[in-house]
């Protein structure tokens, strides 16, 4: 019994890991029909930040809400990732809707450049650059747009440009004069520490649950509901599923659908920050970081079937248990005395990559009775 | 006996409690020619997707030559010999007319025959046979993605005509056509019917007219009244789901 | 208009007979490194045909061809570590002895026959493509489902061999370049100029195949799919069995691309089943000009020549360059380099620079219409 409960907790967490770094790619896929393959890259940004934002808190001013960085950093690795995910969408993605296997290439290439950008350029001046493009975004958003003329429209754009210019080259120069481990680009690995209430853990029935685990499993289902209330609730989240279902009659209703696009690409790419701010806290950040997580997001995805959050929540928490269960070879310690040549199978797909493999075995074996995974989308229009 | 080609046995059809098709019986004789017609929404659509394997329906039988061909896959289908052209226009575009054609009479239409075998002369006079009907034969080389609305049209009938199907299905052949080519659509459906069955759907009273052919009206999923396109115009149904409201449109 | 077709053919001349001259040329003018390398993506232009069939003609984007040239690869390398180890117990790799294996697992038996290891390293690959395929595309699973799946299952792959020491060394992958063959060791300079040959002839042998199959209805059928699948199945084509089989024959071609590329690098590993190895192979696609067979291999040569020398002078820069070459194929120049040069790219920069161009109009069209029934 006290088996079974602890490898439901551990696929649990091994669940809500890959459900918030899912979840983001579920979105912008289920909704705008894009595959971004630079969601990892966006998640090794948002683990990036969380380690700046950590160590700023350790500066004096700081120091003494140290405890509580995590969940500042909860919300500044949010933001970074949706302004470099609305970049990306007004740069790039937006040229490519309705091509997805073009999509897919163009993201493949945003994420060579997020990885190699984070190996070249010193972590301080990467944040001033998110500054001012932030501050730059939050200047074109704030600035009234009718009450002035033409010319004045074009001064107001120029001079805020410059000003969110010299904000980011000053908070960048100010990191790396105050925290010189930013100063200088690296491509080493960086290590979060967590809080010290978040380490150790929390015993309960004779079974030790990790701090750090049950912080993720908070954070995922804060996510996944304050999402879910989003789009189902929220005006926004109407005229999100209002253009995913017919975007040129949303158009005639008098829907922004740029403003839309802008809006469901960045709260996915946020999403896949928060994934970051989790993935942090389990491991050491790299540049490569990201890319351990993108294919099980995928596999999630393909399980869960498009735009379905139940789907991907209902995929994730399965596809983690299975992964506890057949990778730490956790069956065999259920069910010790397990007919031999069934033991021998168990034991040669114990450990994590094994596992991965047979779980892909059994996904394919799935898609074979249900193509369009657990809960496909009906209707008549699915298929032209 | 009875020379039915095709039979719908009580098809219905319903998405997400949706019922598109309800219980609706139809029959085609050997070398008929029919139309149906029917207001948006009435099922006409998914009722040839019923007939070429594409919807599954939820209750029902569909007998062609005799046999049940539901569950069967498309390309059986239409190797069984029901050709379909869509409502707007499906032509392979990137393909050139010669080569759109050659896809449709080519025999059989098995990987390794497309592969190895070559078309014989039969095949190749066919195909400029049909770009001859269709009046393409200036086109054979250029890509059909480059064709005016109507010549697609008629290349897509023409495709479906190569495919030698026992079983012509066409929806909305005529939509955007001009009245001249509308006009000839409609001779060449009529000089088709006798050697093959053919079902035309289609919302132009006056093309449907054209064709003098028995007409099936179609509402709310199920057949609505049958019969002559003069005999349906006067039927006090018909008039108020359909004819009637367009009557009074023209007037 | 009738002018641009033969300019096409003029056009198509030109580069083979460019393609050819280098290739005669090379071993004469570089030094053996550099003709080990030239060697090497000229192999790599094999696994691009492959991409090109499946990606540029029938639309399908994988992106798990790394697992079929890894394939090949390793029957290439089992093949020659079994032959040159007849001095070693058991006359088995040394390796296995490193991980205490006596018998050599029987699946590797069969590679002692060269004629055997020649089918396998197509047939091998061809038949795990052709399983797979058909397992997905049987359940009409296409699109960016198809990529991610691909993706997947060569993640899966790569795990699976960095695992298995016992079986085939796992992570440390077989070295090829210390083996021997015909009495000849494979890494060595005169084996390595042969081999450039063979890579040579048989690049052009696969573009005539690559060619054969698009030529004609099989090719036409291809196109067909990728723009309109379900109009092909109802014009009575099943178009799973059709991809399964151009799927297959990309598989076999990422094969025997992998053994050529195999036994000219020294090693085959897991890391030929890398996640952005197997995407770059789309992009030398892309950069070519998919749907132009040709394109394939000059991408492949050209972008794999690039990186190397770049590699050399900017280590750092390369993954900028790639990834900004990812973004602008996709977005600026879709058709790749080719499909603009034969398309009326070079025409519209010119007119763009302020060159006039002759309009063609649609009299125009209609000309060309009544030139090509002559011919």
């Amino acid at each position: 019994m006290q088996l079974i409960l602890e490898s439901l907790f551990n696929g649990l967490a091994i669940g809500s890991v890959l459900l918030i770094a899912a979840l983001g790619l579920a979105i912008v896929f289920g909704l705008m029909g894009v595959i971004n393959l630079a969601h990892g890259e966006l998640m090794m940004l948002g683990a990036y930040s969380t380690y700046v934002t950590q160590l700023i808190f350790k500066l004096t001013p700081l120091k003494q809400f140290y405890n509580s960085y995590v969940i500042v950093s909860l919300v500044v690795a949010f933001v970074v990732t949706a302004v470099v995910g609305i970049v990306l969408e007004r740069s790039i993605i937006k040229r490519l809707y309705g091509r997805p296997l073009e999509t897919l290439l163009a993201t493949w290439g945003v994420s060579l450049i997020l990885q190699q950008f984070v190996r070249s350029v010193p972590l301080a001046y990467a944040s001033g650059l998110i500054c001012t493009i932030l501050i730059g975004l939050i200047f074109h958003i704030i600035l009234p747009k009718n009450s002035l003329t033409y010319s004045q429209a074009r001064i107001a754009k120029v001079s805020s440009w410059v000003f969110s210019i010299l904000l980011g080259l000053l908070s960048a120069n100010w990191l790396s004069s105050s925290i010189s481990k930013l100063g200088r680009a690296s491509a080493r690995n960086v290590d979060v520490t967590a809080p010290s209430w978040m380490r150790g853990g929390f015993d309960l029935w004779n079974i030790t649950f990790p701090v750090t685990r049950i912080v993720i499993i908070v954070i995922t289902i804060i996510a996944v509901f304050s999402v879910t209330w989003f789009l189902k609730q929220s005006v926004w989240g109407m005229r999100i599923r209002a253009v995913t279902q017919n975007r040129s009659m949303s158009e005639c209703l008098g829907i922004s659908t740029e403003t839309v696009d802008v809006l469901t690409f960045g709260i996915g790419s946020g999403l896949a920050g928060i994934a970051g701010v989790a993935v942090s806290l389990l491991g050491s950040v790299g540049p490569n970081v990201g890319g351990n997580y993108i294919v099980g997001c995928f596999m999630v995805v393909v399980l869960g079937g498009v735009g379905n959050l139940l789907g991907t929540i209902i995929a994730s928490f399965s596809i983690g248990i299975m992964t506890d269960l057949i990778g730490a070879g956790r069956l065999l310690t259920i069910w010790p005395d397990m007919p031999a040549p069934l033991a021998t199978t168990v034991d040669f797909f114990a450990t994590t990559s094994m596992a991965r493999v047979l779980i892909f075995a059994l996904i394919v074996a799935f898609l074979q009775f249900r193509p369009s995974g657990l809960f496909p989308q009906k209707g008549r229009m699915v298929e032209g | 006996m009875s020379l039915s080609l095709l039979e719908l046995n009580n098809i219905s059809v319903s998405f997400e409690g949706f019922l598109a098709l309800n219980k609706l019986n139809l029959t085609l004789q050997q070398g008929e020619l029919r139309a149906v017609i029917g207001p948006n929404g009435a099922g006409k659509t998914t009722f040839l997707d019923v007939i070429t394997g594409k919807v599954i329906p939820n209750s029902g039988e569909v007998i062609f030559k005799g046999n049940s061909i539901l569950g069967i896959r498309e390309h059986r289908i239409a190797r069984l010999g029901i050709g379909r052209k869509f409502q707007s226009p499906r032509v392979f575009e990137k393909l050139t007319v010669y080569e759109n054609l050659a896809l449709s009479v080519s025999k059989p239409k098995r990987p390794w025959s497309t592969l190895f075998g070559k078309l014989n002369k039969i095949q190749r006079d066919q195909i400029n046979h049909l770009m001859n009907i269709v009046n393409l034969q200036s086109r054979s080389n250029i890509s059909a993605g480059l064709l005016s609305h109507g010549q697609k049209q008629w290349l897509e009938i023409a495709m479906l005509v190569g495919q030698d199907p026992d079983l012509l299905l066409v929806d909305e052949p005529v939509a955007g056509l001009t009245d001249e080519e509308s006009d000839l659509t409609a001779d060449l459906l009529k000089s088709l019917s006798g050697n093959h069955t053919i079902l035309v759907i289609d919302h132009d009273m006056e093309f449907i007219r054209r064709l003098e052919s028995p007409v099936t009206v179609l509402h709310q999923g199920h057949v609505l009244c049958e019969g002559s396109m003069s005999d349906i115009q006067i039927d006090p149904q018909v008039i108020e789901v359909y004819l009637g409201q367009q009557e009074e449109g023209s007037k | 208009m009738k002018n641009s077709f033969t300019n096409k053919r003029l056009f198509s001349f030109l580069v083979w007979a460019a393609i050819i001259a280098a290739i005669i040329a090379a071993p004469s003018i570089l030094p053996v490194f550099r003709l080990n390398l030239l060697g090497r993506y000229l192999s790599l232009a094999i696994v691009a045909l492959g991409v090109d069939l499946i990606w540029g003609y029938t639309g399908l984007l994988s992106l798990g061809q790394g697992i079929f040239f890894a394939l090949g690869g390793y029957c290439a390398a089992m093949f020659l570590q079994l032959n040159s180890a007849t001095n070693f117990p058991n006359q088995i790799p040394e390796f296995f002895g490193l991980y205490g294996v006596q018998q050599l697992p029987f699946f590797w038996e069969p590679f002692r026959s060269s004629l055997f290891t020649l089918l396998a390293i197509w047939i091998v690959p061809a038949s795990v493509a052709a399983i797979l395929g058909f397992l997905v595309f049987r359940n009409r699973i296409k699109g960016v489902y198809f990529s991610i799946l691909t993706q997947a299952a060569l993640l899966v792959f790569f795990n699976f061999f960095n695992g298995q020491q016992k079986l085939i060394n796992g992570t440390n992958g077989l070295k090829t370049d210390v083996t021997l063959l015909f009495g000849q060791m494979v890494g060595s300079d005169s084996m390595q100029r042969y081999f450039f040959w063979i890579t040579a002839v048989l690049v052009i042998l696969a573009w005539f195949f690559a060619r054969w199959i698009v030529r004609d209805r099989f090719g036409n059928i291809l196109i067909a799919i990728r723009d309109d699948e379900a109009r092909v199945r109802f014009t009575g084509y099943n178009p799973t069995l059709f991809k399964t089989i151009v799927f297959a024959i990309a598989g076999g071609l990422a094969g025997i691309s992998g053994a050529l590329y195999t036994i000219q690098s020294g090693i085959v590993s897991p890391q030929f089943m890398t996640v952005p190895f197997s995407i770059e192979m789309v992009i030398w696609v892309a950069v070519g000009g998919r749907g132009t067979l040709l394109g394939a291999i000059l991408g492949a040569v050209i972008i794999n020549y690039a990186k190397s020398l770049v590699s050399e002078a900017l280590p750092a820069s390369w993954m900028f360059i790639q990834g900004g070459l990812f973004i602008l194929v996709v977005t600026a120049l879709p058709e790749g380099v080719l499909g603009w040069m034969q398309s009326d790219g070079p025409r519209n920069l010119l007119s763009r620079l302020g060159v006039r161009r002759p309009l063609s109009t649609y009299p125009g069209l209609e000309e060309r219409g009544k030139d090509e029934v002559k011919l």
